[in-house]
């Protein structure tokens, strides 16, 4: 049923509608409203769950984490310093093999203290073992928490799934937005059967010490596991389409690339401002084009190799850093054609939209203009140079 | 894929702990043994069984040669003596 919904709303409706056993979540900031809704649904006993509130999110990852080691599905959500308070706890997760479903409502991380979008938070967590997708608007949101859960808990995967929608931008805007019936999501996501689980009618140890017999095997496990959800992620997402009427291609989305000679690759929800401007600048017979990664964990270098080896020039747009470095996507990108013999001519690398500064159609249309023949690295776009001549000596 | 992440019960049991003793190893004199089990219930591998009505003796496959057994003897039983060679334990 189409719904006029908020963000938050929207994902805590399609986080009910997927029956987890147990959500927990600490309640104060940085924390969304999602899990304010799920309490609130539990409270209404619209929810079958049990709802544990928690004096931090180290411990509410750590609730859910006990949860799903008994078996059951559980959710959680959180943000910005509450996803790195959480990522001791996040390692453990994927370490663990079990499939929960966390949404990060994408933040800026202090200091200096900033409460707005943008993805460093997640990124910094791209190597934990999680699965990463990044949604463009709240219907993505929303269909992404059920390909999640299918993602993460099928047998052959068992690990935990990061659904990462920019904060304020997504969760605390308002769209129309399609919510699936109970049946509709029952068939594409039947009841969590655990491969195995801590029961005491058959005792058994999850997470134990692997001394340096064992422990290389399972990395090494998680890796190859996520390789194959290169695979496996497009099947779901496929069959998430004929299910539902929604096309989702699954690891990466190409906007007018076919003939594009000047391509921006972005995550998240500024894929829809570009959409828009490629569009306003196409009329005007401008050749450009969008890439939208969706799958930043497992990094679909594959299909980003065959999306962008024909385009002459690629702006990569980061809405984080890795400070002293590459910008993180950036130097993933440039990774994907090291050594190619297709291979576009300038790979440029812009950051925009820290800390929730907008990134608007100027900006982008700026981006385009600085994607020239000249290779670009970290270009900061609408930067404040008056702001930077603060003389503390 | 999977890693040996799971483990079912028991399976401290395929963990040879003997394979770590290094240069002493208990030996059960079976002399002046009273019964009085200290030997058995100190062993922190809890590898020293009753073998007999009154005569104890350890699992060489799990005995870590820590010596506790011998310390808390009161009787004076239980000494530790070299190591003889590998193929024992």
């Amino acid at each position: 049923m189409k719904q006029f919904l908020e963000g938050s709303r929207a994902v805590a409706e399609i986080v009910k509608l997927c029956k987890p056993g147990v959500v927990s979540a600490y309640p104060i900031t940085p924390q969304t409203h999602i899990v304010e809704e799920l309490a609130q649904m539990v409270a209404d006993r619209h929810l079958n769950a049990q709802f544990v509130n928690v004096e931090s999110e180290h411990s509410a990852a750590s609730v859910v984490l006990g949860a799903e080691a008994t078996g059951v599905r559980t959710y959680t959500a959180t943000s910005s310093q509450g996803l790195i308070y959480m990522s001791e706890v996040l390692f453990n997760i994927a370490g663990l093999r079990l499939p929960l479903v966390l949404t990060c409502a994408n933040r800026a991380l202090s200091a200096p203290i900033n409460i707005w979008n943008d993805q460093q938070d997640s990124i910094s967590l791209r190597d934990s073992g999680w699965i990463q997708l990044y949604a463009e608007d709240i219907q993505e949101s929303v269909d992404l928490h059920l390909i999640a859960y299918r993602l993460g808990e099928d047998k052959s995967m068992m690990l935990p799934v990061m659904v990462c929608m920019d904060g304020f931008i997504l969760t605390h805007g308002i769209e129309t937005v399609e919510i699936p019936s109970q049946e509709q999501v029952d068939k594409f996501l039947p009841a969590y059967k655990p491969l195995y689980k801590l029961d005491p009618d058959s005792p058994l140890t999850i997470g134990p010490l692997a001394d340096p017999d064992y422990y290389m095997e399972t990395r090494y496990a998680i890796e190859e596991t996520l390789k194959e959800a290169l695979v496996l992620l497009p099947k779901i997402t496929a069959e998430f389409s004929r299910v539902f009427g929604r096309t989702y291609h699954g690891l990466i989305e190409e906007y007018r690339t076919k003939d594009a000679e000047r391509v921006i690759v972005a995550m998240g929800s500024v894929c829809g401002t570009i959409k828009e401007v490629v569009d306003e600048l196409r009329q005007k017979g401008k050749k450009v084009g969008l890439l939208k990664v969706v799958a930043y964990r497992p990094f679909p270098a594959q299909e980003i190799y065959a999306a962008l080896k024909g385009i002459p020039k690629v702006a990569v747009l980061d809405k984080a850093l890795s400070l002293g470095s590459f910008a993180p996507l950036a130097a993933e990108i440039k990774a994907v054609f090291f050594g190619k013999k297709k291979t576009p001519a300038v790979i440029s690398s812009f950051v925009a939209g820290l800390g929730g500064r907008d990134i608007t159609r100027d900006s982008v249309k700026e981006i385009f203009r600085l994607l020239t023949a000249k290779e670009r690295q970290r270009e900061f776009i609408d930067l404040k140079p008056e702001l930077l001549k603060e003389n503390y000596e | 894929m999977f890693g040996p992440l799971i483990i079912k019960p028991g399976s401290s049991r395929n963990n040879k702990t003997g394979s770590w003793r290094t240069e002493m190893k208990p030996k059960f004199l079976r002399k002046d043994c009273i019964g009085c089990k200290l030997c058995a219930l100190n062993c922190p591998e809890g590898c020293i069984e009753e073998a007999e009505k009154g005569a104890y003796m350890c699992d060489y496959g799990f005995c870590k040669g820590c010596g506790i057994c011998a310390v808390v003897c009161p009787k004076k039983d239980i000494v530790m003596t070299k190591e003889e060679s590998k193929e024992e334990k």
